[in-house]
Formats: structure tokens, sequence, C-alpha cells
């Protein structure tokens, strides 16, 4: 399904070159779902981004269903089947949950029948009535929690064979904490083709996971079965 | 629908959304004669004498109605000037729908200056719309839009005017006086692209206790296009004014925007907001990882944003 290999990112910062990945594999098959986790600054915002294309790697390569898609942009990646949730949801002046959701679903195909019932279900998987949220605009006169679910139901609406989410519960309150957990199960109960990867600190999410990958200081300093890693993060801290 | 071909049709849609003959009161301009004129119980549409133009009267207590007073022009060379002075009376609540598009084929430029004055009584409500656009291969599709509003006391109005494309060259002018308790809400949006010039003066005196004005701008400035945006809000009362001026930078493009205060009364409050910037990078990036191409997810942003 996807693989990372050998996955190095420097940024110049000033006449210093800052590692941030460093030489990091790892892959993930179909059906399963990864979680990511680590330190803070340890690169799993960074990994999200190069896999999804919105940076690009100093060295290594992405590999997406036998494919090299290391050189394509977000673009093409998203088209090739590459969801990602961002950590930080975007505000937009104008565009609404409405065109987000059409845009994310249909690539821009007007709603109707099937599909707006698939869109009102898509908002109450995230604990949002859609009555209420389809044609608020997605700008800060929504909460940050809810801005998140919007995120979240936006990447859903995808329906991506590989999707990542980067810290979806940061913002989100226990009530929707809960429906995010059931989001998640369905996403893989729903198909055993699809691949989901989500970075997280959360022991709730890490307990859903076939597999944990710790990364630290830009390498993977863990990766094996879910109960294994947990029992040895306590090393790795 | 009337004597027009299928671009002024379009043009007549494009503006007014008007396809066939509305119900109640009208007057259809098109290339400087009025090709279809009515009025309703409530709302007379008189012809002026020695100008161009129509009085617009609207009886005391009218309430849902729409008037439509679209222009289409599509000879080429055309220049007019056109008064319009609506007199609203009491207790109104009622939708006025003008809008003007030019298609220009030709080597001259054509000009429509509409100056459109109300004069609204006591305590009633007028939704004003006023879409402009352009078509055609053709020289300089130049539209220069006056609107004038006395509101009386207690009374509301609400602009929406927009500046689709295709318009060469604009300046616009909205001014308002306001008595006690009245309201104004402006909303513009312009659209500017090619080598277009696009200026809009807007002028609110605040002259009675809690009247306000709230005005809202955003603007888009494509390619070579040159955008300036002023606002001046003049607070006698005890009033509220807001300001808020947005607009996206692309290409080459020039927006300059100047809003402007100036308070006479303690219990004056008023606030402007500027901002002027490019297309924020997140926004394009979130559309992009959707599956949009730069180009796709720009014009989403353009369109969400002057919606």
């Amino acid at each position: 399904m996807l693989r990372v290999e050998n996955a190095s990112f420097e940024v110049k910062k000033g006449r210093k070159k800052l590692v941030i990945l460093d030489d990091v594999s790892f892959s993930v098959k179909p059906g399963e779902l990864v979680v990511i986790t680590g330190p803070n600054g340890s690169g799993k915002s960074t990994l999200a981004k190069i896999i999804a294309g919105v940076e690009m790697l100093s060295n290594g390569k992405i590999i997406l269903n036998e494919q090299d898609v290391s050189t394509k942009d977000c673009t093409e990646r998203a088209r090739m089947g590459i969801a990602y949730s961002l950590q930080a949801p975007v505000h937009f002046k104008g565009l609404t949950v409405r065109d987000l959701l059409q845009i994310a679903s249909t690539s821009g195909e007007t709603f109707c029948g099937e599909n707006l019932a698939e869109v009102n279900g898509l908002l109450e998987k995230v604990g949002l009535d859609s009555g209420q949220y389809l044609d608020r605009e997605i700008n800060s006169s929504l909460s940050g929690g809810e801005l998140k679910r919007i995120e979240i139901a936006s990447v859903i609406a995808r329906n991506a064979s590989f999707t990542i989410f980067d810290e979806p519960e940061a913002g989100i309150d226990i009530w929707s904490f809960n429906n995010l957990i059931k989001v998640f199960k369905d996403m893989r109960k729903n198909s055993s083709e699809h691949a989901i990867v989500i970075i997280s600190h959360q022991e709730r999410i890490m307990q859903l996971a076939d597999r944990i990958i710790v990364l630290k200081d830009g390498k993977v300093a863990l990766d094996g079965k879910s109960e294994k890693v947990l029992a040895a993060m306590g090393d790795v801290k | 629908m009337m004597d027009l071909d299928k671009i002024e049709r379009d043009l007549m849609r494009e503006v007014s959304g008007v396809t066939e003959i509305p119900e109640g009161a009208y007057n259809f301009r098109v290339n400087g004669k009025s090709i279809g004129r009515h009025s309703s119980d409530r709302i007379d549409i008189i012809p002026k004498h020695g100008k161009s133009g129509i009085d617009i009267r609207i009886a005391n207590d009218t309430r849902g109605e729409i008037a439509h007073i679209p222009v289409i022009i599509s000879a080429s060379g055309l220049k007019e000037a056109v008064y319009n002075d609506f007199y609203i009376g009491d207790n109104c609540e009622v939708t006025i729908i003008a809008g003007c598009g030019i298609y220009n084929c030709g080597a001259d430029d054509s000009i429509h200056d509409g100056i459109h004055t109300f004069y609204v009584g006591k305590n009633s409500t007028v939704y004003y719309i006023e879409k402009h656009c352009g078509i055609g291969p053709g020289a300089g599709k130049i539209l220069n839009p006056t609107t004038k509003l006395f509101l009386g006391e207690g009374s509301r109005a609400e602009l929406l005017m927009e500046q689709i494309k295709g318009v060469d060259s604009a300046r616009r002018l909205t001014e308002a006086e306001l008595k006690k308790d009245a309201q104004v809400m402006i909303k513009e949006r312009l659209f500017t692209h090619g080598k277009q010039l696009a200026e809009s003066k807007i002028v609110a005196h605040l002259l009675g206790d809690n009247s306000s004005v709230d005005i809202v701008s955003r603007a888009v400035a494509q390619d070579y296009s040159v955008q300036n945006f002023s606002s001046h809000i003049i607070g006698k009362a005890k009033c509220r004014g807001h300001s808020e001026c947005d607009a996206i930078i692309m290409d080459n493009a020039r927006v300059n925007a100047e809003p402007a205060l100036d308070a006479q009364d303690v219990d004056a409050e008023l606030i402007h907001e500027a901002a002027i910037g490019k297309i924020a990078s997140d926004q394009l990036m979130k559309l992009m990882t959707l599956g949009l191409s730069r180009r796709q997810a720009e014009a989403q942003i353009i369109n969400g944003f002057l919606k």
C-alpha cells in the first residue's frame, strides 16, 4: 500500500542544516491501522506533510501502490488516493462547509439525492448537525473543535485508499472524542483495502492500532505490534 | 422574452436574473430606450421629461413587492447618463433589482452612468441589488454608478452591489444620509482582471441618534488591474459605523484601500478594518490535498470569497 523508504527532510536555518527526518523507513499494508507517536518535535507532522506531498523529501522515496510518488505534488497524490487531515484546520472566507464537503466528495459536482444524504451522514459522524452547519462559512465564527471536526469530515468524504490524520483529537471535547474513535472503527470495518495512519498521543487511539511507530529526533525509534510498543514505550521516553 | 437577441437575453439574466416578463413593476432599458415598462398598483414608474431616466414612486405601506429596472447595452459606442429617482413611502418593504450589462464588439467605448437616488420615508426597508458585467471583444465597457440614499427615521437599506467581470472601467460613488434610527448595510463585491480599473467611494453621513452603517467590501484584483477603494464614515450623532474592506491581490494587480472615519460626536462609535493580501497558501494547500489543481483551488477560493 504505502512505503516510506529512507526518507530524509532537512531545512536550512541560517547557515546550518536542520535535520527534521533522518532516514525514516516503514510500510503500511492494506487494511492496516497504524498510529505514529512520539515527543513534540520528533518530525511526525513533517512526515504527514511529506506523505501528502505538501513538503517534498530531501532524500528517499514514497511508494504508493508500487508507484513512486516522491516527485508528485499534493494534487496528484490526492488524485492517486492519498487523503490528509491537517493538524490545524484552515479558515476560508466565504467557502461554506457544504462547499468544502462537495469539493472533497465529488470533485465539484452538485449535491443531489444520495449525495446529500451522504454529506449529512458525514457531518453526523463527526457529531455535527448538518442543518445547522452545512451553510456556515468555514471561518473564525466556528470554534476550534468545530473546525477540526469539519476538517475530519472533509477527509472522510474522500474515501481514499490511504488516509493520514495528524492529531485528529487535538481541540476536540470528550463527546466528540468518543465519536472520533467510532469514526476510525467504522473506517476500518468498511474496508479491508484502505489503510489509515493516525498521528496521535492518545492511548485510546493507540489501542485501536495494529501497529505503532514511535518517532524520536526524526528517526524511527520503535515499530511493532501495538501491545509490544505500548509496553516498550516507557523505555523510549 | 421581449425583443432581445441571445446575447442580450444572457446579459439580462446575468445582471438581473430576469428570463421572462416579471410580475410587478419593471422598466427594461435596452440601448438607450425603454423596451418595456409596467407600473403596479403601488409602484408607479414614470419616465422623466428633459433627461433620461425614470421616477419610481412607491406608495406608503407597500410590502413584499419587487421592481426590476435592468439596463442592457449592446450597441457599441453608446454613451448615456440615466437618472432614476426612487420615492419610497413610509412603512414599506420593497426590493429593487437594478444592474447593467454591456456587450461591446465595436471600436468605440460604451458607457453607462446610472445615477440612482433614493428618498426613503419612515420605517421602511429597501433591498437594492445591482450587478454589473461586461462582455464582448470590442472597446471599453464602462460603468459609473452613483447611488445616493436619503434614509428617513427608522428606515433601513440593504445594498448588494456586484461587479462580476468584464467591466473595463468603473467609478462608483455610494453615498448615504441617515436620520434617527436609520440603518444602512452596503455589501460590495468587485472583481477586476486584465487592465481594468475600478474605483469605489462610499460615504456615509450618520446624522441621527442610533443610526448605523455597515460597509463590507470584498474585492479580487487579478492580472494588471487596479482598484481604489475608499470609505468615509462621518458620525454626527450617537451612532455606529463599521467599514470592512478585504481584498485579494493577484499577479501584477494593485489595490489601494483608504478607509476614513470622522467622529463629530462623543457618542459616535466608528470602526474600520482593511486587509489586502494574496490568497493564503494554507487555503490553497488544503484544497489541493482534496485533489484540486492550483488553478481550480484558486477559482474555488475566489468564488467563495466573492459569494
